[in-house]
């Protein structure tokens, strides 16, 4: 089986590339980069005007399964990454049970084989439970194949605890993803602390909740030189908080999600609960400071943070409506339009936060295309809008903060493990 | 210039215009002679049906919409959470749905979830009436507030209106505060610090921590409810340091060189926000806000009853659910 893309704008920079080349897939590998080829493919994609990258890797994603099926599965949420250019996912654990276990992580693989769309790499839990109390068994977790721990959802709320899993991450070399909210401090808030939580008359988080934990977590993994990784980065303080420790050297990575630099909390003002996510959309001073962020490399990688919800845990009263947006099938269109178009970022740094930075922060072998390299590729256009709405979602949730939204960029063809497994309709 | 009422239900004053704000006025002036006759009832909605939806326990607000729903000939029901399938499960949009099924024209709601009112207009086609949702706007309070004060001082413009007490925490306090700058008043908001929402001056109103200078070129003083049972209470260890403090008492109104019209919402806390001599005193006007809820209740009902737009029908795209 061979697959030849011709004449598409290839943008990899492990490779350094960023031209006009053809690609041919051969034996679900990559087996030639160059212009012009000149050889017989059973399939030939046109890439004329569209541009060719890694598949993405989208490190913070919420599966649901197993335990709340109702929400998505490993199958819907995997093929809404198909759609989106996501080739690879990072499944966060809190599902229930939480991947808190070798039974758990078993349970989880086993799903993962049997019905995943993409490839499909497991965060399991940093406590038992993700309950802040005791350990879990994180060496077992490595050995098991999982390449991040997190307890995403909560933070490790004692620092002695937390400072034990940092010592414990770094025995194993595993990475530790850091949900920044301090909890105290957060309290039942449900959107941004602000003018628009007082007109709204809605409790709000402040800044602080985020920042000193951000704070807290850089400082004790200086301590620990353990490697951490910051979660959904909303607000300018804790931009500012992680290029100091960068400039440090401390070891820490950081990654935002699109609706972070794309929205506002004005968005909240009609109560639309699609909006309440965690944490909170921010002022637009905090937008531009993540922006400028990923623009100057501090924040390093762009995620979904997809968070599936049922219309009935979200078509409610908003403080009771949960929080969080799918995002899987909107994140590289909502940067193309949000930071391409609008030239924070070229298509190589678009591409190093949507596939090459996430993969290497995780140490996995992808977000690059490579001769010779199982071919996973996505085919864009660049400049074809569509419309975001509920009857386009292929999650198995429609809870998306972009409804109504025209978006630029369309994934044409995604080709995992070197087979064409979604193509959008002309 | 007249305008014409055109939005099928009231949500908060933050949305409406000046306008809008004036026909209420005007139509609850109009209404208000009602109440005086003899046989109190005009035939304005008769066939109507009303229902009042209460998630949170109210005798005031309850009992003016009824009393101004069957001024004007309207049925009258009244729905309680305790009493109700609500208790069961079933959901606030679900609720409204059986309502509207049941043929109903308006839903009163009161809920303690901010938003509320909000969420069920957009599900349903009948009217929705905001009694008060969470912190967020008690519009038809402030309407009679706003009312009251017109009624007694002549208009509303160039007043000087303060409104003291939790104003973190007050939807009477939101509601006023647009209604009031709407209509040309300054609002200068008053209360200890940690009960002044963040960004409140960015809705055009002025803040003070002091209760003599809120006073001060007061024309009218809003005072409001404290409710010590929310947690901000704990700071609070006694409340005699909030009535020492923040109290409406002779002393304070006995200071002031021009006559100032004292107004609360209810329910009172005798000796902790106001005291009984100046609840009961000369400036007081708060059961004539009371006797006002009617008309400006029956103003708002009617207004409704004739709009018919949807206006939520554009901005599907951007709502959840459906």
């Amino acid at each position: 089986m061979k697959i030849l893309i011709k004449n598409g704008l290839v943008v990899d920079p492990a490779n350094k590339l960023n031209e006009i080349s053809d690609i041919l897939v051969e034996d679900f590998k990559i087996s030639k980069i160059a212009k012009n080829l000149k050889v017989q493919a059973d399939q030939i994609v046109d890439a004329t005007e569209k541009i060719v990258m890694p598949g993405l890797v989208d490190m913070h994603v919420h599966l649901r399964e197993p335990g709340r099926e109702d929400k998505e599965t490993i199958s819907t949420g995997t093929s809404a990454a198909l759609k989106g250019g996501v080739t690879s996912v990072l499944a966060m654990p809190n599902t229930h049970p939480a991947i808190d276990s070798k039974e758990a992580m078993g349970l989880l693989k086993d799903i993962i084989k049997k019905t995943a769309h993409t490839n499909v790499f497991i965060s399991a839990t940093i406590t038992k439970g993700r309950q802040g109390q005791a350990l879990a068994d994180i060496p077992m977790f490595k050995k098991q194949g999982a390449v991040a721990i997190s307890d995403d959802g909560s933070s490790v709320d004692t620092e002695d605890l937390f400072l034990k899993a940092l010592k414990k991450a770094k025995d194993t070399d595993i990475l530790t993803i850091c949900h920044c909210e301090d909890k105290g401090l957060s309290r039942n808030g449900v959107i941004n602390l602000g003018v628009v939580s007082t007109r709204l008359g809605l409790r709000g988080v402040s800044r602080e909740s985020e920042y000193k934990r951000v704070e807290r977590d850089i400082r004790l993994a200086a301590k620990v030189g353990a490697r951490i990784h910051i979660a959904h980065v909303s607000c300018l303080e804790s931009v500012d908080i992680i290029a100091r420790a960068r400039q440090k050297g401390i070891k820490v990575t950081a990654e935002t999600a699109p609706h972070y630099f794309a929205l506002t909390e004005e968005e909240v003002l009609d109560y639309n609960t699609n909006m309440k996510v965690n944490p909170p959309l921010r002022t637009k001073k905090d937008a531009e400071a993540i922006k400028e962020g990923l623009r100057k490399g501090i924040i390093d990688v762009i995620a979904s943070d997809h968070a599936p919800h049922t219309d009935n845990e979200k078509d409610i009263e908003f403080e009771r409506a949960e929080f969080g947006t799918i995002g899987l099938e909107t994140l590289l269109a909502v940067s193309i339009t949000e930071l391409v178009d609008k030239r924070i970022l070229d298509w190589t740094e678009l591409v190093k936060k949507l596939a090459l930075n996430p993969a290497q922060i995780l140490g996995i072998d992808k977000g690059t295309i490579r001769a010779a390299k199982t071919a996973d590729l996505i085919v864009v256009s660049p400049d074809r809008e569509w419309l975001v709405d509920k009857d386009s979602i292929r999650s198995k949730s429609r809870n998306s903060a972009f409804l109504g939204r025209k978006l630029k960029g369309i994934v044409e063809y995604t080709i995992l493990g070197g087979e064409i497994v979604y193509a959008a309709s002309k | 210039m007249p305008i014409s009422w055109t939005r099928k239900d009231l949500l908060g004053l933050e949305e409406l215009s000046k306008e809008e704000l004036e026909l209420i006025l005007t139509t609850a002036e109009s209404f208000k002679e009602i109440s005086t006759r003899e046989i109190k009832k005009v035939p304005a909605l008769r066939g109507r049906t009303v229902v009042n939806l209460f998630y949170e326990p109210s005798t005031r607000t309850r009992i003016s919409f009824e009393v101004a729903a069957k001024r004007l000939s309207a049925d009258m029901i009244t729905i309680a959470v305790e009493t109700s399938s609500v208790r069961k499960g079933e959901t606030l949009v679900d609720t409204g749905r059986n309502i509207q099924a049941l043929k109903a024209d308006i839903v009163v709601l009161r809920h303690n979830s901010s938003g509320a009112a909000q969420l069920l207009a957009r599900h349903l086609d009948i009217s929705v009436v905001n009694a008060g949702d969470g912190w967020h706007e008690h519009p038809t309070q402030a309407l009679l507030d706003i009312f009251t004060l017109k009624e007694k001082i002549g208009k509303i413009q160039g007043l000087n209106v303060a409104i003291v007490g939790d104003i973190a925490h007050s939807r009477v306090a939101r509601s006023n505060i647009w209604g009031l700058t709407k209509l040309g008043a300054k609002v200068i908001v008053c209360a200890p610090r940690m009960l002044i929402p963040p960004g409140i001056e960015q809705t055009g109103v002025s803040v003070t921590h002091d209760i003599d200078e809120a006073l001060y070129n007061a024309d009218a003083v809003n005072v409001l409810r404290m409710q010590f049972e929310r947690d901000e209470g704990a700071a609070f260890p006694t409340h005699i340091e909030y009535f020492q403090n923040f109290g409406i008492t002779k002393e304070r109104i006995a200071k002031l060189k021009k006559k100032i019209l004292v107004m609360h919402p209810g329910p009172l806390n005798r000796g902790i926000e106001i005291s009984s001599e100046v609840a009961d005193g000369l400036n007081s006007v708060i059961l004539e806000q009371v006797t006002n809820g009617i008309a400006v209740r029956m103003a708002v009902l009617f207004l409704v009853s004739q709009g018919h737009d949807k206006k939520y029908e554009n901005t599907d795209k951007k709502r959840p659910g459906r």
